[in-house]
């Protein structure tokens, strides 16, 4: 079918050829149809010819967990990780409703008996274990966020702030979540002390290590943002005797928001691959658990499953960085600005 | 001794560089009264926006001082309202917005808020944008913003009014249409306007006296020329007009006889 819709337009733009003899057979009439195939057709087309790469490729590769999965495979895999869950979801209830009936007849027997409803325990599912990882990067992500703009903030309004905190950012921003991961732990395992506590340690211990990975892309954007703030507006700002609140509040975060959302569109994504990284090492809930455990495991269908946490994986950044992109268009003023 | 609205007394100022400290202005003296429209003209680099930061406020003279209605200006303030030469609006405002920035930040207790929308709206009159009130800088021309620029300033209800060549990246017929306008205001409210500018004949258009300024280093005023031309002024009719024609020459034999720049 896409074949056709090429071939119909090339017999239409015959004409047109003449007038422009050397891209003739490149640049076509701006069609409906043309913008269709180019904006949908091609990633289409491209897709398609990864999938049959993939396939050939995976088929020629024995290991020890059999043959390398191919599209087929982590499709039949995906549909099995959901039913899995849906599996799960419904023996949970069923564990629940036993629960209540039990406690029911208790109480019909003996009005003044204690009851207790136990917690499922089940194995968390790929499904949650996605629930958890997106939780917790946002949660670090967060965290990271509130002090890296301020931070920034200051870092760009005065030089010296930006010559003390320089040294630091850079020491700091190329270490890897796997070197932070052991002192966050045992960090947050001697701090975190509670009877009751509201998170479990390793999501503090992962959210903290993702904070620890991402707040440097923003830190430094922010800076880089406010500092290249156009003199004429800060002059604005001194002829208006702005307060120090005001002039934040009404020059540099308003000028310096493109830069600022640049940054944490950047510390999301790596927030994302960091987590991933962090929940396989430290074995915290999470995405990055489900593949070490499926790596352990070892079954022949492990490989399928990890490539299925490897598309989600993929997809959920794309995701999160679609919808900063989106929030990045929202507030962005300069609407000549090219932001992709 | 008679007391001016703007004095300038031995003002000079040094700019440290690696070199030492460079004197760039030097033993510049000036004595503006009220209602008085004064250009600063000279070639580039003579430190004519110099002068003008050190009345708003943005340097410190090195000696000497300003005086603005006897007392001394030490940092920027509204009564010294500034326009820009690149307009300087906060782009993610409307012409309202930003207009309403200044006017809330210094009428802040004075003024009611249906006062200060009328005060806004009055000022968007004045230089003819009431139409682009919602519009945002990037949505109009160079020369709208501008007149923004001049409303923002004029809002401020500046003693001085500084113009830091307010017209120098406009086109010459928008240019023209805003130096009427300037004239127009300046003939209704009579305000106190120092400008800089490198067109002589805006110069001598718009100005009661024209500062010519040395070249730098430790530039200074070289002569003041005095405009005795009647306002309301129009430029078709002085065009033919010998007077003007002669302070017209009077500047550029300033310019390009007695201080004629090196061409770099």
């Amino acid at each position: 079918m896409l074949f056709k819709a090429f071939t119909k337009t090339s017999l239409l733009t015959n004409d047109g050829a003449r007038k422009m003899p050397i891209f003739s057979s490149i640049s076509l009439p701006n069609s409906l149809g043309n913008k269709l195939i180019k904006q949908l057709g091609v990633p289409v087309l491209a897709f398609i010819f990864f999938l049959a790469i993939w396939h050939v490729a995976a088929s020629q590769i024995q290991t020890s967990l059999g043959q390398v999965p191919g599209p087929a495979q982590v499709w039949t895999q995906t549909v099995q990780l959901i039913s899995e869950h849906n599996r799960e979801r419904v023996k949970e209830e069923k564990f629940y409703e036993r629960q209540e009936k039990r406690n029911a007849l208790k109480l019909e027997k003996n009005p003044d008996a204690t009851v207790k409803i136990r917690p499922y325990t089940g194995k968390p599912t790929f499904i949650d274990q996605i629930g958890t990882s997106l939780f917790t990067v946002l949660t670090g992500f967060f965290i990271a966020s509130i002090i890296a703009i301020p931070v920034g903030i200051v870092g760009g309004l005065s030089t010296t702030m930006h010559r003390a905190m320089n040294p630091l950012i850079q020491i700091f921003k190329p270490v890897s979540p796997l070197a932070w991961l052991p002192i966050v732990t045992i960090i947050v395992s001697a701090v975190y002390v509670s009877n009751d506590p509201m998170f479990s340690k390793s999501f503090i211990t992962s959210a903290v290590t993702v904070t620890l990975c991402c707040i440097w892309p923003t830190i430094i954007n922010t800076t880089l943002g406010v500092s290249t703030i156009d003199k004429d507006l800060l002059n604005v700002s001194r002829v208006l005797r702005l307060s120090w609140t005001t002039n934040i509040y009404k020059i540099v975060l308003p000028s310096s928001v493109p830069m600022i959302f640049a940054g944490l569109r950047l510390s999301l994504g790596i927030g994302w691959m960091v987590l991933i990284a962090a929940e396989m090492l430290a074995q915290n809930p999470g995405l990055g658990k489900f593949v070490w455990d499926e790596f352990q495991n070892g079954s022949s269908n492990s490989l399928a499953r990890i490539m299925v946490a490897v598309f989600v994986i993929g997809l959920i950044g794309f995701l999160l960085d679609q919808i900063m992109l989106f929030l990045q268009r929202k507030v962005s003023w300069d609407r000549t600005a090219i932001i992709r | 001794m008679l007391h001016h609205h703007l004095t300038l007394t031995q003002v000079s100022i040094d700019f440290p560089t690696d070199n030492g400290p460079f004197r760039a202005l030097d033993n510049v003296n000036l004595y503006i009264d009220k209602g008085e429209f004064i250009s600063l003209i000279g070639h580039s680099g003579c430190g004519k926006s110099t002068v003008l930061n050190i009345v708003a406020g943005m340097h410190q003279a090195t000696t000497g001082g300003v005086l603005l209605e006897e007392k001394e200006v030490n940092e920027p303030g509204p009564e010294r309202a500034v326009v820009f030469q690149n307009h300087s609006l906060l782009p993610w405002l409307t012409s309202y917005q930003n207009i309403e920035l200044a006017v809330n930040t210094v009428f802040k207790n004075k003024k009611s808020k249906a006062e200060i929308h009328d005060w806004i709206m009055h000022n968007l009159e004045l230089v003819h944008m009431t139409h682009a009130k919602d519009k945002l800088p990037s949505e109009i021309s160079g020369g709208m913003k501008q007149r923004v620029g001049i409303a923002r300033a004029l809002s401020m209800e500046p003693k001085v009014l500084l113009m830091d060549e307010p017209f120098g990246a406009l086109d010459a017929l928008t240019r023209a249409h805003l130096q009427d306008s300037v004239m127009e205001i300046h003939a209704d409210l009579g305000n106190t306007v120092i400008m800089i500018t490198h067109d002589v004949d805006e110069a001598v258009l718009l100005s009661d006296r024209i500062v010519m300024m040395t070249n730098g280093p430790a530039a200074t005023i070289g002569e003041i020329l005095e405009i005795d031309l009647e306002r309301p002024r129009n430029r078709l009719a002085l065009a033919d007009d010998e007077k003007y024609n002669h302070y017209r020459a009077e500047v550029l034999k300033f310019l390009h006889e007695k201080h004629t720049k090196i061409a770099a």
